[in-house]
């Protein structure tokens, strides 16, 4: 018995261990592509997985995938130019891209570490809500009652509007507003985890339950070789959704909050921006903010399919 | 003295919706045999595997595990679904270790159990491939092996062919036909295929519907083993003829002729 518990323990850790070496394998796949442009890779070219490496990678930056949408980028940013100069909008309306541009380079030292206390509540807020849609998830599929009773109060939770609670929880700790502004943004983020984990847990083939029934597999079992792997397609969606949302929660925390000094974030920048009528400015703020939010779909996108390379039809490469 | 592997007595199983699953089902199940349950669908022929696996409870009636002097001991049972149903996040080799690996036994053990199984259905060299690398064939056949992977001594197999084209049905059939004779399995084998039926069984149970209950229990007094020949053989096709018109009464209560092929 002793014995067993140790081997779920184990198990158990396997599947943590397996989630963060699939960050891992994300970042260092991102490496070893960033790698091959600095002329890094010419050392291994002997060896056929780096020439593939760089194949693959040569390959990705030249397909469609990228080059279509880059397309659309420049030509929506000529159209902005143009219009910009033959309408002769004033900038304090809408200033042109090239504008935008160069007041970004400008306002660079107060407008980047901005950018990164926004990235610490967003990420805190984001692996909180991972952690903890995740745990109340698995709570909820241990009983039929604990998923009655407190699921509609997850609910509650999701649909109350978040602009309406936010200032109650910025009084409540208006002794650490960092922290507040986690717990907002951690609001709005938590539940897409938590509605995909429960849905993903509930689903596991009926058969396999089944079998793992016949074979007299006990509660944990069946969770950690069958339940969680089951809901691995789902709990990732819930990642790629609730990342971009604790970036948005992060920003209505910072919009009811409005705290200044050293601990401001981009979006209250752009806040600022829009009361002295600094609209340049306040468009190099929101640039930054769509690049954060891009970059975390990005990755959230390529964890997914890295975790799910072997096996879900998501991550794999159709040919007919 | 022997006792039979399984006994049932007048087992009877109504869902919650008033459906009569199955009614007065008396069974008596020999170590050993290969027996096949035919029938139309909601026949209650898969009620009876579930049942006898107790993965669904009976409203009323026994069933009794072999030597009754001990205590309901269902041995080792292992159960093959009409899906696969296999884990797609695992390899070959883990979906059949499976089983093994619930009940605690050590990795290298269960590995090295696996991979003789899979051997055995023919699989080596694909304990690394994933489910969705194989064929709809080769599938089953993982399912078979983790179902063997335990040394079971009662088989239950719910349609396990039911999806497979004519030509990898009967490949799989005579394969586990030869397993069958090596082990001796007692073999409870649900189809609706009343060909394969014959083929495979010493002794076919014909069900009828609304309410699920056996109307007839032919012997295939055919000797093993069972060539290919024998599925051309005269006394083969008598045998299907005589469960085929056994299933048309059960169906139509016997007012129809029947002709097969």
């Amino acid at each position: 018995m002793g014995q067993g518990l140790a081997a779920l323990a184990w198990q158990g850790i396997r599947w943590i261990w397996s989630l963060l070496l699939g960050i891992l394998g994300t970042v260092s796949g991102l490496q070893a592509s960033a790698g091959s442009f600095t002329g890094e890779a010419s050392q291994t070219a002997g060896s056929d997985t780096s020439k593939s490496w760089i194949a693959a990678v040569f390959k990705k930056l030249f397909s469609w995938d990228v080059i279509a949408p880059l397309g659309v980028g420049i030509l929506f940013l000529v159209i902005w130019d143009l219009f910009v100069r033959i309408t002769e909008t004033p900038p304090y309306l809408l200033p042109g891209p090239w504008l935008v541009a160069q007041t970004l380079v400008k306002e660079w030292p107060t407008l980047f570490p901005s950018l990164l206390i926004t990235v610490q509540i967003t990420l805190l807020a984001f692996f909180l809500a991972t952690v903890g849609g995740l745990m109340i998830s698995i709570l909820f599929t241990q009983s039929k009652w604990i998923e009655r009773s407190f699921f509609p109060y997850a609910v509650v939770l999701q649909t109350t509007p978040i602009v309406a609670i936010a200032p109650l929880i910025i009084i409540w700790l208006r002794n650490n507003t960092f922290a507040a502004m986690v717990v907002v943004a951690w609001i709005v983020a938590f539940f897409p985890i938590l509605s995909n984990t429960t849905l993903g847990l509930n689903s596991a083939d009926q058969n396999l339950v089944n079998l793992f029934q016949l074979y007299r597999a006990n509660r944990w079992q069946t969770l950690i070789y069958l339940r969680l792997p089951s809901a691995m397609p789902y709990f990732l969606g819930g990642l790629r959704i609730s990342g971009g949302l604790s970036l948005i929660g992060a920003v209505v925390a910072e919009f009811v909050a409005g705290t200044g000094g050293r601990r401001a974030g981009i979006a209250y920048q752009i806040l600022i921006s829009s009361f002295n009528l600094q609209v340049p400015r306040m468009f190099a703020a929101l640039a930054l903010t769509s690049v954060l939010g891009v970059l975390i779909f990005i990755s959230m996108s390529l964890l997914s399919n890295f975790m799910l390379r072997n096996w879900h039809e998501s991550a794999m490469k159709q040919e007919n | 003295m022997s006792y039979p592997a399984i006994t049932l007595h007048q087992v009877n199983k109504a869902y919650n919706n008033g459906t009569v699953a199955l009614q007065d089902m008396s069974l008596t199940v020999e170590p050993s045999q290969f027996i096949s349950l035919v029938g139309p669908s909601g026949c209650g022929k898969s009620t009876v595997l579930k049942l006898v696996s107790g993965l669904s409870t009976m409203t009323s009636g026994s069933l009794v595990w072999g030597d009754p002097s001990r205590a309901n001991d269902r041995g080792k049972l292992a159960f093959v679904f009409q899906e696969a149903a296999l884990m797609p996040w695992a390899t070959v080799l883990d979906n059949v270790r499976l089983p093994l690996k619930l009940s605690n036994v050590p990795k290298a053990t269960s590995e090295e159990e696996s991979r003789a199984v899979l051997d055995l259905v023919g699989l080596s060299g694909f304990e690394k491939a994933y489910p969705r690398e194989l064929s709809g064939g080769m599938k089953m056949r993982v399912s078979i092996a983790r179902a063997l992977v335990t040394k079971p001594d009662v088989l239950l197999m719910d349609e396990p062919f039911g999806a497979l084209d004519e030509i990898t049905r009967s490949k799989l059939n005579s394969d586990l036909l030869n397993l069958w004779q090596d082990k001796r399995w007692t073999v409870l084998f649900v189809t609706h295929n009343i060909y394969e039926a014959v083929y495979l069984s010493n002794r076919v149970i014909v069900m009828a519907a609304r309410p699920g209950r056996v109307t007839a229990d032919v012997a295939i007094d055919a000797p093993y083993p069972r060539t290919e020949s024998f599925r051309t053989s005269a006394i083969y096709n008598n045998y299907c003829r005589e469960v085929s018109e056994r299933l048309t009464e059960a169906m139509y209560g016997g007012r129809q002729s029947v002709a097969i092929s």
